[in-house]
């Protein structure tokens, strides 16, 4: 395709338009991730924490691995009947999916057909995110002169990021403006995000019921070069697969581990891990992805002019060399033996007493400030018997308390920097992705060969590296040491993205750029 | 750089099958190591893994006959 084909006010419109439904779509997709300890709560019958938590996690990867199939469904949907129509039906059910578990009652309400039908929703919704992605890049792509590939379809790179920080400023917009009781309760603000999902869906569809079918897709059409059966053509064909196979192996595989790790793991190890309170935690994600947001279309340009190959690994490597001290700066510099080394100021203290049982509970919660300004509450849960009348019994002394942490200012402003730092690795690796995977496959079949790879490498891989990191430092939980080593889980994605790395480097085609594609 | 990509589709081909010979051996020792109310649970987790991963391991082994049967070689 000539760039004086398409005219700059016509990619302007393509790319917003398909960029706003991806970007939605995301955003819904997120939303559940990141409710998942109320869902959790809300949603499944009361057991352990941590059970709880794996059940959200288990239900948050069955979204994940789904997503492939969608990939599956919705790919041959798009390079049989077209790329518009089908990433309009996925934006209907996305929406439609995310808009129904926010109206779902909880299980003390309706018991287990709660769980049942989140789930059900939560399936669609990977489903449909499965259908959406390639559609949405490959749209951009088939309007996009050769040259600026890379650059246009950097925009699309930037919405699941972009869905992210939505999702992260919704959530505590409506917490902070309702109140922590009152988002959390049965139909509480929590909900929120979800009906919101309804109203931007609807203005979506009704910008992309404005667009039109893909010019290449168009063409190949009216010289009845499409596929007749694209799933037979893209996997059964030797030349394809094993295209699929090294798109997968050496490049997606490593971006999904790198792309969950530096956004949704770093996120979960600040708050569960190195327990710093809720809005550090989320503020800190925040302005370091609004800061490096910018960086996915400054790579995907760029690699319009030095080619995509060693970009996309170059983040790769990045992340596999500095995760480890990155998260270990992480818990060093909040590491509560040392605050409690300084000199430290009481700063509150509440008693509660309450009945448990035929004994009771002593909650005690304290706040502290270090010589350096950081705070922290630390509440211990004490257990005493009354039942000897007069004679009151300490039996159980917590020695395990809970702790909330507030960090200082030049504390927080660095955790902004090494997220930021993360966010820029995925920029790297996910930035010139859309373009590169494009470049891959002929127009005929490139709906579904490129969605699945993308699917399998950011839904298996990296939507799992939450549920596996967290499976993995349980087990690393022994006698000694009894909370298990809080790093282990970095191993999963250091792991697969070096795999990744030595497959890409040595088998991806180098520096091809600016391509016409077919 | 040729012989490098044949040379490291055997370790591709052998790479799949000890993939899921060690999620299999995980999933048992798991299972075994699982207290008695939480044997379904931890079941249902490494089930999935599993199944998730015992396809891409194959894909992994085909992958790996690929790079062998130079299917990957560039002319340099």
């Amino acid at each position: 395709m000539s760039s004086s084909t398409i005219k700059t006010s016509n990619i302007k419109f393509v790319i917003t338009s398909s960029s706003i439904g991806t970007l939605i779509e995301w955003y819904d997709f997120y939303i559940f991730g990141m409710l998942a300890g109320i869902i959790s709560k809300q949603f499944f019958p009361e057991d352990s924490g941590t059970a709880a938590l794996l059940s959200t996690l288990a239900l948050f990867a069955a979204g994940f691995i789904v997503r492939p199939f969608g990939a599956l469904v919705f790919g041959r949907l798009g390079d049989l009947v077209g790329r518009k129509y089908t990433f309009l039906l996925t934006l209907v059910l996305m929406g439609g999916s995310t808009f129904c578990i926010g109206l779902v009652p909880s299980f003390s309400s309706i018991g287990w057909a709660a769980p049942i039908l989140v789930l059900i929703l939560r399936l669609i919704q990977g489903l449909a995110l499965g259908g959406e992605y390639g559609g949405a890049a490959t749209y951009i792509a088939e309007h996009s002169p050769a040259n600026q590939r890379g650059f246009y379809t950097s925009f699309i790179q930037t919405t699941a990021t972009i869905g992210l920080f939505v999702a992260l400023g919704v959530i505590l917009l409506v917490r902070n403006w309702q109140g922590i009781e009152a988002f959390n309760e049965p139909w509480g603000g929590w909900r929120y995000p979800f009906w919101a999902s309804l109203l931007l869906v609807i203005v979506s569809i009704f910008i992309r019921l404005k667009m039109h079918e893909s010019p290449m897709f168009t063409k190949a059409k009216s010289t009845g070069n499409i596929a007749k059966n694209p799933l037979k053509e893209s996997f059964s064909n030797k030349a394809n697969f094993k295209m699929v196979l090294l798109a997968l192996f050496g490049a997606v595989m490593g971006q999904g581990v790198i792309w969950y790790t530096s956004q949704f793991y770093a996120q979960s190890f600040l708050e569960n891990v190195v327990k710093l309170n809720f809005d550090q935690c989320r503020t800190i994600m925040l302005w370091a992805i609004l800061g490096a947001t910018p960086f996915f279309i400054f790579f995907g340009w760029l690699s319009d002019k030095i080619g995509r190959k060693w970009i996309m690994l170059g983040g790769m490597l990045f992340g596999i060399l500095c995760y480890l001290p990155i998260f270990k700066t992480f818990l060093k510099d909040t590491d509560i033996k040392e605050w409690q080394k300084q000199d430290q100021t009481l700063l509150s203290t509440k008693t509660v007493i309450k009945k448990y049982q035929a004994d009771s509970l002593i909650i005690s919660t304290k706040q502290y400030q270090t010589a350096q300004k950081h705070s922290y509450f630390i509440t211990t849960t004490d257990t005493v018997l009354y039942s000897l009348g007069a004679k009151i019994a300490l039996v159980k002394k917590d020695t395990n308390p809970v702790l909330l942490k507030t960090i200082n200012k030049s504390t927080y402003i660095k955790f902004i920097g090494l997220i930021f730092v993360m966010i820029l690795f995925v920029t790297m690796a996910y930035g010139p992705i859309a373009a590169f995977l494009v470049e891959l496959f002929p127009t005929k079949i490139r709906y579904t060969s490129m969605s699945l790879p993308y699917h399998i490498g950011n839904g298996v891989f990296g939507g799992l590296v939450p549920f596996l990191s967290t499976l993995i430092v349980e087990y690393s939980k022994s006698s000694s040491p009894p909370n298990g080593n809080p790093i282990a889980g970095l191993y999963y994605p250091i792991i697969v993205a070096s795999i990744c790395f030595v497959i890409g480097a040595i088998y991806l085609p180098s520096n091809k750029k600016n391509e016409s594609i077919d | 750089m040729n012989t490098l990509k044949k040379l490291l589709g055997v370790i591709w081909m052998i790479l799949s099958p000890i993939t899921v010979a060690f999620l299999v051996y995980e999933t048992v020792i798991k299972y075994q190591e699982a207290l008695p109310h939480a044997k379904a649970n931890t079941l249902l987790q490494w089930s999935i893994i599993l199944l998730i991963f015992i396809p891409i391991a194959i894909g992994l082994f085909i992958f790996g006959k690929y790079a062998f049967e130079n299917e990957f070689n560039t002319e340099d």
